[in-house]
């Protein structure tokens, strides 16, 4: 069985970016960029379900510009067999990202496709859905646990209340949350084998999809600064501020 | 044209983020249609009729609605939304899961998360883990989009609309319930409570987070939340991560016990009234949105602030 994961080049969770000084984007220049965390983990899972036998290939995607490549050797370097990249400089929304997806996957005919649940630079919590939905595929998001079987995958999925399980019919579409599993650190030799790995690439034009953006951006900004308060000297004080001041109590 | 909002509900009640997203619906202008889609519903739909704003509740009652399989239900909405202009879900767990399958079957994007209705087409959302508020327009015929409960008032109750009873949609027969683990507990729900106590690493087991967090939460009538550390760690449940990734809450108090303020436990609560702040370390980053901080270990501040608030 053939499991396509989805990875994106996002700014590393730790940078906090800046808002351009003319209100019309964000300043990433010269930030560090990193693999979403939660595509780590749908990495880990795919590399996992190989590990275990249940599945033969992995394949790890990636959309955008050409620095994706050092996305997609991370996903090598922690298990992937081969990677796609569809290089583009356009600015694609989970809709085209989907699409794309979608024509992807009519070529590579996998089983499964493994999306983290919610990129976090765009915070969508999208294109997963959107791409099960394109294909006409089921869908298991925000997955604390998959278990895969040769026609069906059960998925556990961390909802508001607590916990759900859904069974799927293969081909699915499962996305992933922080407790699926904790990714691996890649090692040295890792990363030199994965150089030798293989790496496709592919464009917009060639799988036929208009990545128009539908969504304009007008302007971004920073939302209103919280100022600190002021530090107590114990409980008993606290409570007092509570009652007398802040009237919460 | 009118606007649908999908009701989130359990079968039994209609969730209070329902009422927010009814607001949000309110303030793109135009008759507000309210959907009930589930099983053995008839409470919910008498609830959702009562919603003061709503024109008409749409109920489609089946077997295949009972758990809210994002497949089954995206068939019915798709249908239902060629009469609509705009399309709207609380940003919770189910509309996160099956409206963005929504919008891809209408060829149309989906607004997540939105804070602000600025007008019909044109919407403010957080991105970057809410560092970076952007304004978007949409180009789509069908505006399709989540909201952010705690970004607008509940709309209030006392109104009365027509009830029209819907048929199903073919089922899609791709996936099906299994089972679930609900988190059992008597305290309000975490979107909706006014004063919530959250509980860090620093609480160091599930025995601790529960001896410490839960009477200082039982004392202020308080729901009980926590950092994904925490939930990690297996202190807590998933469904009490307050944050970027988990839930985004604005309560008038919120008390952070050993959590360190990182800006993805940040863009779940920084937007509450009044947050306090019992962190060992001066420099914690939680400091900085806190109103009011007490520096020392929370072993000993909380059962402080238990008593100093029986004292009351
Ligand atoms: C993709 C991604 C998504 C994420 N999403 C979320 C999210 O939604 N929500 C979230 O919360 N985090 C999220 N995080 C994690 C986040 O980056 C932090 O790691 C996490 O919030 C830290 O949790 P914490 O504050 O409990 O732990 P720590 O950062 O370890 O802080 C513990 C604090 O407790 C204090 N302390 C220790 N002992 C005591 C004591 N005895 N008394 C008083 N204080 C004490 C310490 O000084 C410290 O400040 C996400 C991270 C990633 C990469
Ligand atoms: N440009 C991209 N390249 C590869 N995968 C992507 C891209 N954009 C989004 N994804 C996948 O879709 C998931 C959800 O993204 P989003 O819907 O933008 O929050 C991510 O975690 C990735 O798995």
């Amino acid at each position: 069985m053939k499991v396509l994961v989805a990875v994106k080049r996002v700014v590393d969770y730790n940078v906090k970016v800046r808002v351009k000084a003319d209100g019309t984007g964000v300043d990433i220049a010269n930030v560090k960029m990193s693999m979403n965390p939660f595509d780590e983990i749908a990495v880990e899972e795919a590399v996992r379900l190989k590990e275990a036998g249940k599945v033969s290939e992995v394949v790890a995607v990636s959309l955008g510009v050409k620095q994706c490549e050092e996305t997609l050797r991370t996903a090598l370097a922690m298990g992937a067999d081969r990677a796609i990249h569809v290089e583009t400089d356009a600015e694609l929304q989970p809709l085209a990202v989907a699409k794309l997806l979608k024509a992807v996957a009519e070529k590579e005919q996998p089983q499964l496709m493994i999306l983290g649940k919610q990129a976090i630079d765009d915070d969508a919590n999208q294109t997963g859905q959107m791409v099960a939905a394109l294909l006409g595929w089921g869908q298991g998001t925000f997955a604390s646990k998959v278990d895969l079987a040769a026609e069906t995958v059960d998925v556990t999925r961390e909802v508001d209340g607590g916990l759900e399980t859904v069974k799927l019919r293969l081909p699915a579409v499962v996305t992933t949350d922080l407790r699926l599993n904790e990714p691996r650190y890649v090692k040295l030799p890792n990363i030199m084998a994965a150089k030798k790995k293989p790496l496709d690439k592919l464009t917009v034009e060639a799988l036929g999809v208009d990545v128009t953006p539908r969504l304009k951006t007008l302007k971004v900004a920073e939302p209103a600064k919280r100022s600190a308060g002021i530090k107590v000297a114990n409980a008993a004080e606290l409570v007092a501020k509570l009652k007398n001041e802040a009237k919460v109590l | 044209m009118a606007i649908l909002v999908i009701a989130e509900h359990d079968n039994q009640s209609l969730k209070a983020g329902t009422l927010n997203t009814v607001t949000a619906a309110g303030k793109v202008g135009g008759e507000v249609h309210l959907l009930v889609a589930g099983h053995n519903c008839g409470a919910v739909a008498d609830a959702a009729k009562a919603v003061a704003g709503v024109a008409k509740v749409l109920v489609a009652d089946s077997a295949q609605y009972a758990h809210g399989l994002a497949e089954n239900l995206a068939a019915l909405v798709v249908d239902l939304a060629k009469n609509y202009s705009h399309v709207l879900s609380p940003a919770g767990t189910s509309g996160k899961n099956f409206l963005p399958r929504v919008a891809a079957l209408l060829d149309v994007a989906q607004i997540s998360d939105i804070v602000a209705v600025e007008s019909a087409d044109t919407f403010v959302r957080p991105v970057y883990a809410g560092n970076v508020l952007a304004t978007v327009q949409s180009v789509d015929s069908i505006k399709v989009i989540t909201v952010r409960t705690t970004a607008f008032e509940a709309a209030a109750l006392g109104g009365s609309a027509n009830v029209d009873s819907i048929g199903a949609a073919a089922e899609a027969q791709l996936s099906s319930f299994i089972s679930q683990e609900l988190t059992k507990s008597d305290r309000p729900e975490l979107g909706a409570a006014k004063v919530i106590v959250s509980g860090g690493r620093a609480l160091g087991s599930e025995e601790q987070f529960k001896a410490i967090i839960e009477p200082l939460a039982d004392k202020l009538g308080a729901a009980v939340g926590a950092s994904r550390a925490a939930v990690d760690a297996g202190y807590a449940p998933n469904d009490y991560q307050v944050g970027q990734t988990g839930k985004v809450v604005a309560p008038q108090l919120y008390v952070a016990v050993g959590i360190s303020g990182a800006i993805q436990h940040l863009a779940g609560m920084k937007d509450s009234k009044v947050i306090v702040a019992i962190n060992k370390d001066e420099e914690a980053p939680i400091f900085q949105v806190a109103d009011y901080g007490i520096v020392g270990d929370l072993f000993t501040v909380v059962p402080e602030l238990i008593q100093a608030l029986g004292n009351n």
